[in-house]
């Protein structure tokens, strides 16, 4: 199956999309935040919480006074552990019981902080590497089904009750297992600590959960004779935090988005590309596949009309990711199979979308989101639904593949629900495996007519943004509906400029062997476009 | 008068019913024979286990058919909808300016932890539901969506500051209960701050109905299917009511 669209057309909407996100690069390699800070300690070993109950990583960043702040809180953290001759996770309890304060130290020499600060860098990059490399043996030992990989949510908000549903799952069938959030969590500006059994909506998301799923996942993928990936959330306010805990525990994929938090959490938008970037740094390098969220678009708006607004979405986040690091096969972008089941011909216009982002990114692990807006209590019509969402992901050969339950919208999915949902996947994908490579979309017709509308609104769309800024345009409602100020949103207070002696080894070491250009690189090039600019004004 | 009722299957008081359901035992014949007497003990005869498997190691699912002995008497039901009064958008505009001169502030949130603003969106947003426009759209409505995530506390605040007419609470996804909660939670809170008799209460979400709603204290639910027109509708004929009888007293 394939349409003929228009790839002068494509090129240029990837041109637009560099220019878009160009000078957002500038801006984020000229700041952090307390969240890519406290990922900083979190990979250098700090963990736990203080008497206080606040994670300790939080409670560091809390005492740091702000100046020093604005040069990384590695700099501040590295001087007193040469001082002090602890280990990191020592030292960051020491601080949380105010037995250390880093204001002490302010006078030791950089490279003595640099020094101390080298083995516990090498060798947190050593266990992200392990656990990649861990990742790739037990993949071929035990090799998946072929894609689109099911996956399924578990979320009863105990961890434990999880781990049940996760193995189970998995027996179903299940090839991807990811354990729903705490709906509040992503606004949490901290991680929780530790095993956690009570949650709405989900279960928090802790580096002690992430461990507990992981294991039981191993266990059961020995038994199955094939790996079962497990997955999570770095979105809200703690993305680059999550994305570090999920490369020490070997998830193998997070949500992760660069512009969902922004419009649909109302989490500030400095604060969520400053985030995003670094989070994706860490995705890139301990080999997780992101999931972009492409589907928000659709469940809030009309999802005819907002099609064009995926396919730019889905533009946008591969630029940012690719800046990032992220090859394109760690790049799950997103799309979801929305559009009114009344409408005549809604399948055709499902298929065209889906169908036209498998071509526009051939290489990108595509995912893909099942009916939930026009999903009712009528379980019978949901689970037929779900069969023709079925059919079209596997028609149009998409990547990973999230399975709609019968009873969405009703409650978060019970251990059945998920085993009819499992099953109604299995079947129709396997009765129609090869059903789009039988197929020749008549030329001119319904479906390629439709990619072709929505591709030349995406690029119009893509004009406008590159036009008027990423920053302005989201302000004047462009993406969903939604307006959002720079400097509104949660999470804003916790931007900061970088100083001229900012260090961040992790950012440093990341850039290096991801072989980006520096952040301060990138910024460079921006004034000096910039300066360009000027001299062209004045002449 | 009474009607008594019983499910209908092809014969009049059959009683034939449906289940299905997910045990914790490994599947055997056994199983299917536990699944069957546990229907039994539900009260239901002619017993049919018409399909019973293993979806897990120590789950099992079955699909069974039965008959109820038992029926309802449906007059003797009462469960009414929200009056709702069928009026479209510029109905509703002539009626709010008429009979209460002034524009309509509504504030509307899916309370607590949900993130689901599927409902909320449909009712407040200007694009609003099956072509009937939300009450953003409105001439005489000043609408406010806060969005997912909201506290009750939040939502009573916001009532306050901005002296809101009428609060929309929605809930879509539950886990355990939440959802009843938080709606009480909403309503307790404005009792406490004194504000409840002012302002035109709602819940909404696909499990809300009116019953429940009146059980909960406020004055309507709205549930799956709700066009904006009719909860735009229900508001201001509330407030227009309310206002001929504060004249009355």
């Amino acid at each position: 199956m394939e349409l003929n669209i228009d790839r002068e057309r494509v090129d240029r909407c990837r041109e637009l999309a560099a220019a878009i996100v160009a000078p957002v690069e500038s801006f984020i390699a000229a700041h952090s935040t307390v969240s890519v800070e406290r990922a900083v300690l979190r990979l250098l070993g700090v963990d736990g919480v203080t008497p206080q109950e606040v994670p300790v990583p939080n409670a560091i960043l809390d005492t740091l006074p702000e100046d020093e702040r604005r040069s990384g809180v590695a700099m501040a953290f590295g001087k007193a552990l040469a001082e002090t001759g602890l280990d990191p996770t020592a030292l960051g309890e020491s601080i949380g019981l105010r037995q250390v304060s880093l204001e002490q130290f302010a006078a030791t020499p950089e490279a003595a902080a640099r020094g101390a600060l080298r083995p516990h860098v090498e060798a947190a990059l050593a266990r992200i590497e392990i656990q990649r490399d861990e990742r790739a043996l037990r993949l071929a030992r035990l090799p998946q089904l072929p894609p689109p990989l099911l996956y399924v949510i578990v979320a009863s908000g105990n961890i434990y009750e999880d781990r049940a549903a996760a193995v189970a799952a998995a027996e179903a069938g299940a090839q991807v297992v990811a354990v729903i959030r705490s709906t509040g969590q992503s606004l949490l500006d901290f991680v929780p600590f530790g095993p956690t059994t009570e949650g709405f909506g989900g279960t928090y998301a802790t580096q002690a959960n992430f461990r507990i799923v992981r294991a039981a996942l191993d266990e059961i993928a020995e038994k199955l004779g094939r790996y079962v990936m497990l997955t999570n959330y770095a979105s809200g306010l703690c993305m680059p935090e999550i994305a570090s805990m999920a490369a020490l525990e070997r998830l193998d994929m997070l949500l992760n988005d660069s512009m969902y938090g922004i419009l649909f959490r109302n989490i500030n938008m400095k604060r969520t590309f400053v985030d995003q970037h670094f989070s994706r740094m860490l995705n890139a390098y301990s080999g997780i596949i992101i999931n972009t969220g492409e589907d928000n678009y659709l469940t809030t708006a009309d999802a005819v009309d907002q099609a064009p607004a995926v396919l730019a979405s889905q533009f946008i986040n591969e630029e940012f990711a690719h800046r990032a690091g992220l090859p394109d096969r760690q790049i799950g972008l997103g799309d979801a199979y929305e559009i009114n089941p009344e409408l005549e011909d809604s399948f055709l216009y499902q298929v065209a979308q889906a169908q036209l982002a498998r071509e526009i990114f051939p290489d990108a692990a595509l995912k893909y989101m099942p009916p939930t807006k026009h999903m009712t209590g009528d379980i019978f019509k949901g689970h037929l639904i779900d069969a023709m969402f079925n059919l079209t992901s596997v028609m149009t050969r998409q990547n990973i593949h999230l399975c709609g339950m019968l009873t969405e919208a009703i409650h978060t999915p019970l251990l059945g629900d998920r085993a009819l949902s499992l099953e109604n996947a299995r079947y129709i994908m396997n009765a129609a495996r090869h059903l789009g490579d039988e197929i020749v979309l008549r030329p001119g017709g319904t479906i390629e007519r439709r990619a072709r509308d929505v591709l030349s609104a995406c690029e119009a769309l893509l004009e406008r943004v590159a036009e008027t800024g990423l920053m302005r345009s989201i302000e004047a409602a462009t993406f969903a509906d939604v307006s959002r100020a720079p400097d509104g949103g949660r999470g804003f207070e916790g931007v900061f400029a970088r100083a001229e002696d900012y260090f961040n080894p992790f950012e440093e070491a990341l850039s290096f062997a991801l072989r980006l250009r520096s952040g301060r690189q990138a910024q460079d090039d921006n004034d000096s476009a910039q300066d360009d600019k000027l001299r062209m004004t004045r002449a | 008068m009474s009607k008594i009722v019983k499910p209908y299957g092809d014969t009049q008081n059959d009683g034939k019913v449906q289940l299905s359901f997910t045990l914790p035992v490994e599947w055997s014949e056994a199983a299917d024979e536990a699944a069957r007497q546990l229907a039994g003990k539900m009260g239901f005869t002619d017993v049919q286990v018409v399909d019973g498997r293993r979806i897990a190691s120590g789950f099992s699912f079955f699909v069974l058919y039965a008959s109820t002995p038992e029926g309802v008497d449906v007059e003797s039901i009462h469960a009414p909808s929200a009056q709702t009064h069928a009026m479209s958008m510029d109905e509703v505009d002539a009626f709010v300016a008429e009979r209460l001169g002034r524009k309509i502030r509504v504030a509307g949130a899916c309370i607590g932890t949900d993130a689901h603003t599927v409902g909320i969106d449909a009712i407040l947003n200007m694009k609003g539901y099956q072509g009937d426009y939300g009450l953003e759209r409105y001439r005489m409505f000043e609408a406010f969506n806060l969005g997912s995530q909201i506290a009750p506390e939040e939502l009573v605040r916001y009532a306050a500051e901005r002296k809101i007419d009428a609060l929309l609470a929605s809930q879509v996804v539950t886990q355990k209960g939440s959802d009843i909660k938080n709606f009480t939670l909403l309503g307790e809170l404005l009792e406490a701050e004194g504000l409840r008799d002012r302002i035109v209460l709602i819940c909404g979400g696909p499990r809300v109905n009116n019953r429940l709603a009146s059980e909960l204290g406020y004055d309507a639910g709205f549930g799956r299917g709700t066009l904006p027109s009719e909860v735009a509708a229900f508001i201001a004929v509330t407030l227009a009511d309310r206002l001929r009888e504060a004249a009355r007293r």
